[in-house]
């Protein structure tokens, strides 16, 4: 590897790191934060069996799960203009990322109340609790235990999928090596470099996870 | 104090209560007996509304409710006057034992979390178990388990307990921890409708039996009479068998 090389990969190092940290964690953490909401959501109202919202939950969810998210970006950032809504790149992101992962967080959230076991519920009616008493006491903290793993895992993929967001002008990690390439013209190692990045994010959160299902274990 | 009459109930085709009188008077202690599927669970299932009967009339402290038309309202203040025990413990797996035996107050009741704590700690003394108040429920034996599911009755202050076949998942060893529990309930007072197969337990303890076949009430005698002076046949045989099988 030439000097001149070096020079190039740890200059550009930081360049990329910054707009890691200033842009795609905190588009990761929002979007996911704001993607629990929706599928907690969309996975009771599917439970409970609230008609036209769990239609319009199911809706959501087949269109969202059926087309790419590359094309759910476009449609928000470029499409919507065509009506007159006008969103700016990072907001715009928002709202793709957390509709999208919301979608298969329900699914993942849907499938781990089905799983905890009918007497719990009956055993919340036992003592006097209300349906929403028995939800919000009994079976959601119980079923975001064993939707753990899965949620992890579509954390670690959101943190990935942050790279389309550069289609639509986001300025993060994987734009930033893109502008750096075209200044640089070292696309293989300024790849590779940031293809590192992300993987000692995602190295990070699996060992956050690990360590929490092992918490999370002892109480089961 | 509570009355059901011609409560009925069918799974699909299958009819499972045909018309059932029970009446529950403060300080009983009733045994429900009977084989299997002679609808001995549903009964208790229908009287805390965790099944819906198809029709009967209920009546609890002087007020008359139609089973099938049950308001919703209703139904959660009645259950806070109940408690029940099932057979499969139930305990909350997310919570501790404490936190089991005080959520009827804290959550439902809305009472204040310090007196809570007195009142569950005060039960778990009462079933022996002070000391794992704060174990999960997975921590705990199956017959420790079912002693908190009870302080978990106890603590609301019901006016009755049922007890679904409560000691039938629990292996024979642990079965004398249970039993002896609720004896000492029994002895405080306190008014339980109890379906169960420890025919020692219906003979000590209780003081009236109500014996269930295919779905209706074949005999209803107090203990004594029961045990000491039956006449019926089917009866007379069921006691055999399951005298046999001990």
């Amino acid at each position: 590897m030439s000097e001149r090389l070096i020079g190039i990969l740890t200059d550009s190092f930081t360049k990329i790191l910054i707009p890691g940290v200033k842009v795609t964690i905190p588009l990761t953490i929002i979007s996911f934060s704001i993607s629990l909401v929706i599928a907690v959501i969309m996975a009771m109202v599917q439970y409970a069996n609230v008609p036209v919202l769990k239609q319009f939950a199911r809706f959501y969810i087949w269109i969202v799960r059926g087309t790419p998210l590359l094309v759910q970006l476009f449609v928000i950032f470029f499409g919507l203009p065509s009506l007159g809504i006008l969103l700016n790149p990072f907001p715009a992101a928002i709202i793709v990322f957390s509709l999208n992962t919301g979608a298969y967080d329900a699914e993942n959230i849907r499938a781990a109340i089905e799983a905890v076991p009918k007497g719990q519920i009956e055993a919340g009616y036992s003592v006097g609790l209300s349906y929403m008493q028995i939800m919000f006491h009994i079976v959601l903290p119980q079923a975001l235990r064993t939707a753990f793993p899965p949620l992890s895992n579509s954390l670690i993929s959101l943190v990935k999928d942050t790279s389309l967001a550069a289609n639509i002008t986001v300025v993060e990690m994987f734009m930033a090596t893109q502008r750096i390439v075209a200044r640089t013209y070292e696309p293989l190692w300024l790849y590779i470099e940031v293809a590192l990045i992300y993987l000692i994010f995602c190295t990070v959160l699996t060992k956050v996870q690990s360590v929490c299902e092992k918490r999370l274990r002892a109480l089961d | 104090m509570l009355k059901v009459t011609g409560i009925t109930k069918s799974f699909g085709d299958t009819s499972v209560l045909k018309g059932v009188d029970i009446e529950v008077h403060k300080g009983d202690v009733i045994a429900i007996l009977g084989s299997s599927g002679s609808g001995k669970t549903t009964l208790l299932r229908c009287m805390n509304f965790l099944e819906k009967a198809d029709g009967g009339e209920l009546v609890f402290d002087n007020e008359s409710f139609t089973l099938s038309h049950m308001r919703h309202k209703d139904i959660i203040r009645l259950r806070k006057k109940t408690g029940f025990v099932f057979q499969n413990y139930n305990l909350f797996r997310n919570k501790t034992a404490l936190e089991n035996v005080t959520i009827g107050l804290t959550v439902a009741r809305k009472e204040d979390k310090k007196k809570a704590e007195e009142i569950g700690l005060k039960m778990l003394k009462k079933v022996g178990l002070e000391d794992r108040a704060h174990f999960y429920p997975n921590e705990l034996s199956g017959g420790q388990q079912q002693r908190v599911a009870i302080a978990r009755a106890l603590a609301t202050n019901p006016e009755v307990i049922f007890f679904d076949e409560p000691t039938s998942a629990l292996d024979p060893e642990l079965i004398g921890e249970v039993l002896e529990v609720m004896k000492e309930l029994a002895k405080e007072g306190m008014t339980m409708v109890v379906v169960t197969h420890e025919l020692n337990f219906a003979k000590n303890v209780a003081n009236t039996i109500v014996f269930m076949e295919d779905g209706k009430i074949l005999q209803k005698a107090s203990s004594k009479e029961f045990f000491t002076d039956q006449k019926n046949d089917r009866i007379k045989e069921f006691l055999r068998m399951i005298n046999n099988n001990d």
